[in-house]
Order: structure tokens, then C-alpha cells, then sequence
């Protein structure tokens, strides 16, 4: 009696991709899914919301309506100059996810450069990329931000893209913010390129003749989005934070542009009296940053290669 | 004799995210003062959870003891609370376990980890426990223990980390140690010394061993008794001459076949192996869960699980095939 | 060691030559350093050009920040402003300890900032025993009830904490203990200054003050520092070296307490460590929401006015500080941890 004939189905299961587990297991982190549904909502407030009201909407000045407490006709209230809130609050929130969505694009852009880079090559050139990025990561951000920003303010102009005027003042933060973020990922794009270049399919592509070009980008990196993936979504959010805090001071976005961080900064001289000024645009930056956080985590146990249990 | 320690018919379960895992079904065995039981099997079988049962450090949740007793000196340890079974452990009966690179802590000192027991549960005082520790570090054949004394694990190879392994777990004379496979991670000849090791110390301190392993060779250095297990159950148990004399279960006898032999005339013969993988423990099969694999397989086999009878003296087996004829029992 | 250390401060020189360069040519770019100099009169042109002789800023950046390192009391300067370099300089640069002049507010910058730094020093320091102590209690909780209800709750509003920015817990804090409790008439708690100005800087007036900021600083770090404890004390307690103390019989505090936690805070330190200047920076903007006179509001102020000086000085000392902590944590861990230390 042979024993090989005998099989048991219930072992026989397809292997599933690493795509396909990290989706499974990403499903399974309620707390990411609650963030899902959350940015989801915001992003729908902020597009659906800027179809239904107008931007002349928002920056309507009604000085007879200034200062008054949330109602039917002013939702969120009104701020100092009877502009309605909820209407600056759509339009505001528009412009901080963006920002957070393109200061994050420059800032992996120069993070994956610098670290793939650096990795590959090594010797002077690594030594040097990484002083200039060790030396980037000894001053505080956020002091480099406000640096930054009040160095490059008013040196772009006010801009019109696709019917609307943007303060010039957007694209200055966009780059800062960009500019002062990409360290992080740096290093940890650097540190996996340092272990993978070492590994035997590298060596193969080099026999079959691909450039180092090709080998970085088509061999490398793609085995080091894991990271490069979880950095970028965390990243968005601390964008929209670092926003709201350089605009808060005052030399972030300056109006008549509005961000959520630049109504907070409005509303500072009217605490006590109108807390809607702040209330309201502050807990968008918390919904928007914290449904990201949770994104990032799950997206994070979701590719742990650590973790790979089995996920049947 | 009464036996010390006496598990009847434990049933252990691990309800997972897979599903619930039927780690132990229905394992019975026992040790007598001064003797040594020797539980073998491949990894998954239970060996190791049933041991954890006896020591109650079996995590809850995930896992759960759903049937059976652990007699220890005719009372059940099942029924104990947590802190009672804090009085036993270390005390009355110890564990060392299998890696003893992990197994001791890298941060505080071997000669506080040893001392600790002996504070805790011979309430001596730090001079005193320090003491004790220092004869127990000669006695398992450490040398320089009282600079030893103040050393950290990371100081010490893998055999001596076990040797302060097992002066841990001897510190307060305990009557049972339950070894779970504390050399597998070791190489041979400090293997050899080990088990060498243990063997005096049984002798001089007198305490049972339950000794866990997959490897047949140590079973025969050491063991008295033998319960060979499989997917969770215990499928055959004999004196360990008995054992090695005449093995009735199919997976004993396969076992056995796949050591390799240091016999010249064998040396070009390929290793026998057992086709196929154990059951992952989920899957409810009615038959015998050796039935897949088995050469000696029947029809009954895939229908009915063979309980465990005995067929000689002081030897049991659960098969429905009589592995000498080929023929049903 | 020693030569360990040593060999880490050398090598942080250059990076801080590299770093004090960097900024003083991004910081003489931000704006106009005069801007301020005669407070809130604008200066005249005649003034101005004089001013630019003495302050030496009519020359190259290079040489700027020449002077700004190494002084220039070796060479002719300007002094009066005549046009004429006719006599030695008067500054020792910053290699020798000298920070300058305000230009705000004309005194020696190192004045001001040891003022400040003890301000700040209070609030940071405050703050840090705060989350420490905190963090751990609410880490080692969370990882004991793993996916209980309490750790789901307490990781909830972890994430919330970190997901917030400072000013807006600030401006909330504020609204209800400050502003809504005098209404209500009920005890209330300061929001402006490190103490009431009739009252004195008594220790009670601080302790007073100090509640508002270091609530709102400390439940943003703490939010991840706990998170931080809960993941390390779960990684440790999975070890098998903690199912040997079980297997000891040992009880279940002592386990955690002589066995787990000893190993999960190690990772802790260097967290601590590394963190702790960078909490200046945090205080910017609490310092400048609760008008705390400290480091971090000086900066800012020094922003505004484009004052370099002081702007440079308190760049310079929190970078200083970020470097040396690196170091004091690297030696700081290899004592703590036997393996690094007897290897």
C-alpha cells in the first residue's frame, strides 16, 4: 500500500503573494480600517463640499456677520471678518492635504535619492551624503521650517492654477516642508540598499550586464517599498501637522489662501470669545492626521516582513 | 511504587485565529522518584505542551487545559491557583528548556538569576543563597565560580549556559526536572557531557526526570520509561530496553529507521524518512492520525483511532495492526 | 572609553562647522538684520550705513561668519563706522564663548540666553518626569492587557494625543481651565508667564504656572512614548528567558519588574536621550501660546526681529546639545547594557 497516494486536502492551500497577505492582514487591523472610513470622510468633506459652496463663498467678507457663533446659516460660525468658517474650512482643508501630499512627494523623491545613492556607491560619496543628512537631522525641524519659511517668504508670487488664485506663499511651504523631511527615509533606504545590493540576484543582474542605473531602480528599490510605503503615509500626516504649525506662527501660508493651520493662527486673539475660530479647523487637522496614523500603523504590521505568520 | 507525578488523560487546546488546535488529546503518563521518563517525538507532537501543563505556564488564552488531571503527589495541579503553583515551580519540580542562549536573562547576572529561586522559595538570605549558588556552580563543573559568580550570560558558551541552567533549576532540590530538549541546540560532545552531568546529579540528589527529546540516541543514555507521542496523542510506551528490543508501533519502528547508522555496511544505504508531514492539528480526522503516512495502514485505521492497550508487560501501543505479521489485531 | 568619547566629540566638530555654517548663511538670508535694530523706529539711512560698517555686514558671508566663529578682535574693523578700519575688533567669537550682541536688544546675548535656558529648563525638565513616568505606567498596563478593552481605549487615545498639534490642545486646555472654569467660578489656572508678576516667582506660583504647558506638552510625548514602552514590553515579555523566571516560580512582579522591565527600558534610555534637546523646539510653541519666557520663545522672537545673534546662539547651543546627548546616551547605554559592556 503506497502512502504517497494518500493526500489530505486540508493541507493543500495556494501560497498567497505578499501583496495578497499584507492586504489580508491589513483588513484585519480594525483600528486602520477606522482610519480608512475617517479620511475618507474628511476627503469627501473637503471635495464635495468645495462643489457645493464657492470659494467666493469663502472668502466673502461680511462685516456685519463677523464674530458670531455657530448657526444654520454659518454652520462653523464666522470669523473675524464675517467670512463663513465652514466654507474656509473645506477650502482650507484642500490646501493642507495637498501640501501634506506634496511636500511628502519632494520629500521621498529626495529621501530615496540620497538613500539609494548612498547605499550603492558607498565610499566618498556615501561619507558625504550622509555628514550633510546626519547634519540636517541635528537641528530641530521645526526650527528649520520656520527658518526656512520666513527666509523664502514672498519670494514667489500669488498664482493662478486651474481658475483659482493661490497665494505664492503655498508653494514656498510645499518645498520647506519637503525639503526638511526627507531624512528619515534617507537612512533607511540607504540601510536596506547596503543589505540588499549584497544579495545574489543583484550579482545576477550585474552578470547579465544591467546598468547600475537599472539595477537600482528596477531591482533595488522595488524590494525596499515596504518601508519607502509606510514612511511616505506617516509622512503625510506630519506634513499636514508641520503645516498647521508654521502657519499657525504666522510665516506659513499667508492669507487670503486659507489652511487649517492658518485659521487657527486667526483665531488665537479670539480665544475665549469665539471658540468655533479654533475649534472646528483644529479638529479637521485631528480627524485628517489621525486617521492617516492609523493607516500608517496598519499599513506597517500589513508589511512587516518580520511578522509573516500564516494567514490562512 | 506510586508514581510522584501522574497526568491522566490531559487534554489541551489552542483555540487561534486558524482555528482551534487540539495540542494534547487525551495523554497519560507517569514518573516514580529517582527514575527518568523519556517523552519523544517530532516538534508539534504535544511533548512540550504537555510538560507546560504540569508547570501551569500554558498562556491562557490562547490555550486551555480542557480535560484530564496532573496527580502530584495525589493532588491535582490542575485545581491549584496561580500562587500555589508559584510555591511548586522552581521548588518542587523544575524546567529547563531548550535554548539556553535565550533562555536566561542577558541583563542581570547568572549568579542573581541562580540565587533568586533559592531566595524566593529556601527564604535564605542574599550571603546565604550566594553561597549555595557558588557550590552548585562547582558542583555542575563551572569553573571559577566565584568570578564566575557576577558574570552575564552572554559571558558563557552554550554548554555552560545550560550547566547554570540546570544549577537554576537544581537549586532548591527539586523532586521533579523536566528537561525540555536542553540539548538539541547544543553540539554532540557537549551533548554527551551533559547528559553524563545529569545523570550523577539524579544519582547524587535523587530527584525524577521527565526528559523531552526527538532524538532517539539520548532516549537511550538516559531514559528509564519511554512514551513515544504523536499528533498530540500517545501512541506507544514501554521500558526503554523493551523499546529498543522490540518497538511495536509503526512510528517507533520508523523512528528508529531513520537513525543513522554507524554501521560500514549500511553506509551507502539512503536515509530512511517518514514521507509527509504531521497534522497541523486543526483538521479533525476521524482515523489514526499516523494513517497518511503509514506504511502498516489498513482500512480501520482511516476510519477509527486505536486507543492505547497494553500488549506485553509494561508495554502499550494504540495501532490496530500488529507490525511484526502486517496482519489487524 | 575615554578615548571613545573623545574620538565622538572630535568627530562632531566638523559636523557642527558644517551645521553653524549651513545656518548662519540661511539665517543672515531670512531677512533684513537691521530691520529691527532701532526697535520701533525705523532707522535712517545715514544710521544704517553706519550701522552695517560696524556690524561688520557690508562684508562677504564667508567672512561674516569668519568673525561670528572666531571673533575679530585679530584684525581692523570699523568700529565707528566711519568708513575706515582703523581698530582692532572688540569680539572673541563663538569658539571662545562669546555670543555677541542683541541686536533687539543691545545686551550680551549669553545674558539672555542663561536666563532663558533655566526657564526652559524647568518646563522640558517637568515635562520629562511627567511622560516618563506616565508613559510607563500606561505602556507596561497596555502590554500586560494586550487587546483588552483598556489597551484598545488607552492606544486610541494615544493616537489622538500624537495626532494632534500642540497649540490646538494648548488653545482647548486653555479654554476650559482657564477661561471656562472663571467663568463658572471655580478655581482656575494661569495661562500667561512663568508667575503671577505681584506675587513673585515663588515656587508655588511656578508649580501654578507650570500646569497648563506641561500638560499640553507632555500628553503629545507621552502619547508616543507609551505606545514605544507598550511595544518593547511586549517584545521582552514574549521572551523565553521570562518563561524561565515563571518556571522559577517567581511571582508575577517580580518578573516584571526585575526581569522585563530591566530589559524593555534599556531601548528606552536612547529614546529619552536622543529626544530630550529636541524638545526645545517643542517648546516654541508652547512657550510662545503660554508666554513661558524661555529658550524656545526667544527663538522665535529672535526670528521676528531677525535677530542673528541670538538667533544663531540658540541654534548653536540646541545643536550643541543634540550632539552631545547623542554621545552621553551612546556611553549611557553601553554601561547600562552588560552585553555591550563586558564584551
Amino acid at each position: 500500500m503506497t502512502t504517497a497516494e494518500i493526500t489530505l486536502d486540508i493541507t493543500d492551500r495556494p501560497p498567497l503573494t505578499p501583496g495578497q497577505i499584507a492586504i489580508r492582514r491589513f483588513r484585519r487591523h480594525k483600528m486602520a480600517i477606522a482610519g480608512v472610513i475617517l479620511l475618507l470622510g474628511v476627503v469627501l468633506f473637503v471635495i464635495v463640499g468645495s462643489i457645493i459652496i464657492s470659494e467666493a463663498d469663502s472668502n466673502f467678507i461680511d462685516l456685519e456677520a463677523r464674530l458670531s457663533p455657530p448657526s444654520l446659516e454659518h454652520p462653523f460660525g464666522t470669523d473675524n471678518v464675517g467670512r463663513d468658517i465652514l466654507a474656509r474650512t473645506i477650502y482650507g482643508g484642500q490646501i493642507s492635504i495637498i501640501i501634506g501630499l506634496l511636500a511628502v512627494v519632494i520629500s521621498i523623491v529626495l529621501g530615496v535619492l540620497v538613500g539609494a545613492i548612498s547605499g550603492y556607491y558607498g565610499g566618498f560619496i556615501d561619507s558625504i551624503l550622509m555628514r550633510f543628512t546626519e547634519a540636517m537631522f541635528n537641528i530641530p525641524s521645526l526650527f528649520l521650517l520656520i527658518i526656512l519659511a520666513k527666509m523664502l517668504a514672498g519670494k514667489i508670487p500669488t498664482f493662478t492654477f486651474w481658475g483659482r488664485s493661490f497665494s505664492g506663499s503655498v508653494i514656498v511651504i510645499i518645498c520647506v516642508i519637503g525639503l526638511t523631511s526627507w531624512m528619515y527615509l534617507a537612512r533607511i533606504v540607504r540601510a536596506n540598499v547596503l543589505s540588499l545590493k549584497e544579495q545574489e540576484f543583484v550579482t545576477a543582474a550585474r552578470c547579465i550586464g544591467a546598468s547600475n542605473l537599472s539595477i537600482i531602480f528596477a531591482h533595488i528599490l522595488p524590494n525596499t517599498l515596504a518601508p519607502i510605503i509606510v514612511s511616505a503615509t506617516l509622512q503625510v500626516a506630519g506634513s499636514i501637522i508641520s503645516e498647521a504649525y508654521v502657519s499657525f506662527l504666522g510665516v506659513g501660508v499667508q492669507p487670503p489662501t486659507a489652511t487649517w493651520g492658518n485659521l487657527l493662527d486667526q483665531a488665537y486673539h479670539h480665544l475665549e470669545s469665539e471658540p468655533w475660530m479654533w475649534f472646528f479647523p483644529g479638529m479637521f487637522i485631528l480627524f485628517t492626521v489621525l486617521s492617516i496614523n492609523f493607516i500608517g500603523d496598519g499599513l506597517r504590521d500589513a508589511m512587516d516582513p518580520r511578522a509573516l505568520v500564516d494567514v490562512n | 511504587m506510586e508514581p510522584l507525578l501522574e497526568l491522566q488523560n490531559l487534554v489541551v487546546k489552542f483555540h487561534t485565529l486558524n482555528g482551534v488546535v487540539n495540542a494534547v488529546n487525551g495523554v497519560s503518563y507517569s514518573v516514580e522518584t529517582g527514575k527518568t521518563l523519556g517523552i519523544v517525538g517530532e516538534s508539534g507532537c504535544g511533548k512540550s505542551v504537555s510538560v507546560l501543563s504540569i508547570m501551569g505556564l500554558i498562556p491562557d488564552p490562547p490555550g486551555k487545559i480542557a480535560g484530564g488531571k496532573i496527580l502530584f503527589n495525589g493532588e491535582d495541579l490542575l485545581t491549584y491557583e496561580n500562587r500555589q503553583m508559584e510555591s511548586i515551580r522552581g521548588a518542587r519540580i523544575s524546567m529547563i528548556f531548550q535554548d539556553p542562549m535565550t533562555s536566561l536573562n542577558p541583563v542581570l547576572t547568572i549568579g542573581k538569576q541562580i540565587s533568586e529561586s533559592m531566595e524566593l522559595h529556601l527564604a535564605l538570605s542574599q550571603k546565604e543563597a550566594q553561597g549555595r549558588s557558588l557550590e552548585l556552580l562547582s558542583l555542575l563543573g563551572i569553573p571559577n565560580p566565584k568570578e564566575r559568580f557576577n558574570d552575564y550570560p552572554h559571558q558563557f558558551s552554550g554548554g555552560m549556559r545550560q550547566r547554570v541552567m540546570i544549577a537554576m533549576a537544581l537549586s532548591c532540590n527539586p523532586d521533579i526536572l523536566i528537561a525540555d530538549e536542553p540539548t538539541t541546540a547544543l553540539d554532540v560532545t557537549i551533548q554527551a557531557q551533559i547528559l553524563e552531568l545529569t545523570k550523577r546529579l539524579q544519582g547524587e540528589m535523587g530527584m525524577a526526570i521527565i526528559w523531552i527529546t526527538h532524538d532517539l540516541a539520548v532516549i537511550a543514555e538516559l531514559a528509564d520509561r519511554v512514551s513515544v507521542m504523536y499528533a498530540g496523542y500517545i501512541v506507544e510506551e514501554a521500558d526503554v530496553f523493551d523499546l529498543y528490543d522490540s518497538p511495536r508501533h509503526p512510528y517507533t519502528l520508523a523512528l528508529l529507521k531513520s537513525l543513522p547508522s554507524v554501521d560500514r555496511r549500511r553506509a551507502h544505504e539512503r536515509l530512511a524518512t517518514i514521507p509527509g508531514s504531521p497534522p497541523d492539528g486543526i483538521a479533525v480526522f476521524p482515523g489514526c492520525p499516523l494513517a497518511p503516512r503509514c506504511h502498516f495502514m489498513v482500512e480501520r485505521c482511516l476510519h477509527e483511532n486505536p486507543k492505547l492497550k497494553t500488549i506485553g508487560l509494561n508495554h502499550k501501543i494504540a495501532c490496530w495492526v500488529n507490525v511484526n505479521t502486517g496482519k489487524e489485531i | 572609553m575615554t578615548r571613545y568619547t573623545i574620538r565622538r566629540l572630535l568627530q562632531a566638530v566638523p559636523l557642527l562647522l558644517i551645521l553653524s555654517a549651513m545656518l548662519f548663511f540661511l539665517a543672515n538670508e531670512m531677512g533684513d538684520p537691521l530691520a529691527s535694530f532701532g526697535g520701533r523706529r525705523r532707522i535712517k539711512s545715514a544710521d544704517r550705513e553706519r550701522l552695517t560698517r560696524q556690524l561688520g555686514l557690508d562684508k562677504p558671508i564667508a567672512v561674516q561668519y569668519v568673525i561670528w566663529l572666531a571673533g575679530n578682535d585679530w584684525m581692523m574693523v570699523d568700529l565707528d563706522g566711519d568708513g575706515t578700519p582703523d581698530e582692532y575688533g572688540t569680539r572673541k567669537g563663538i569658539i571662545r564663548g562669546d555670543f555677541g550682541y542683541s541686536f533687539m536688544e543691545k545686551r550680551p546675548v549669553l545674558e539672555i540666553i542663561s536666563e532663558r535656558f533655566k526657564n526652559t529648563m524647568i518646563l522640558m525638565l517637568t515635562t520629562e518626569v511627567v511622560v516618563i513616568i506616565f508613559s510607563l505606567i500606561i505602556g507596561i498596563y497596555s502590554a500586560l492587557r494586550q487587546y483588552s478593552v483598556i489597551d484598545n481605549v488607552v492606544t486610541t487615545i494615544s493616537f489622538i494625543g500624537y495626532s494632534m498639534p500642540v497649540f490646538w490642545l494648548a488653545l482647548i486646555l486653555m479654554y476650559l481651565f482657564a477661561v471656562n472654569f472663571k467663568k463658572w467660578g471655580l478655581p482656575y489656572l494661569p495661562t500667561i508667564g512663568m508667575y503671577d508678576l505681584a506675587v513673585g516667582p515663588t515656587f508655588s506660583q511656578i508649580a501654578l504656572h507650570l500646569i497648563l504647558p506641561v500638560t499640553t506638552m507632555s500628553v503629545i510625548s507621552m502619547a508616543g512614548y507609551s505606545r514605544y514602552v507598550r511595544s518593547q514590553m511586549l517584545e521582552v515579555i514574549n521572551q523565553d528567558y521570562i518563561r524561565t523566571a515563571y518556571a522559577k516560580g517567581l511571582p508575577e512582579r517580580m518578573v516584571l519588574l526585575g526581569h522585563a522591565l530591566k530589559n524593555a527600558s534599556l531601548p528606552l534610555v536612547t529614546i529619552i536621550g536622543l529626544d530630550l534637546p529636541f524638545l526645545i523646539s517643542g517648546a516654541v510653541v508652547t512657550e510662545s501660546i503660554f508666554a513661558w519666557p524661555g529658550m524656545g520663545r526667544l527663538f522665535w522672537d529672535a526670528v521676528q526681529d531677525t535677530d542673528i545673534p541670538v538667533l544663531m546662539a540658540v541654534l548653536v547651543i540646541v545643536a550643541l546639545l543634540v550632539v552631545v546627548f547623542q554621545i552621553i546616551t551612546d556611553i549611557a547605554y553601553t554601561f547600562l547594557d552588560p552585553r555591550i559592556r563586558y564584551s
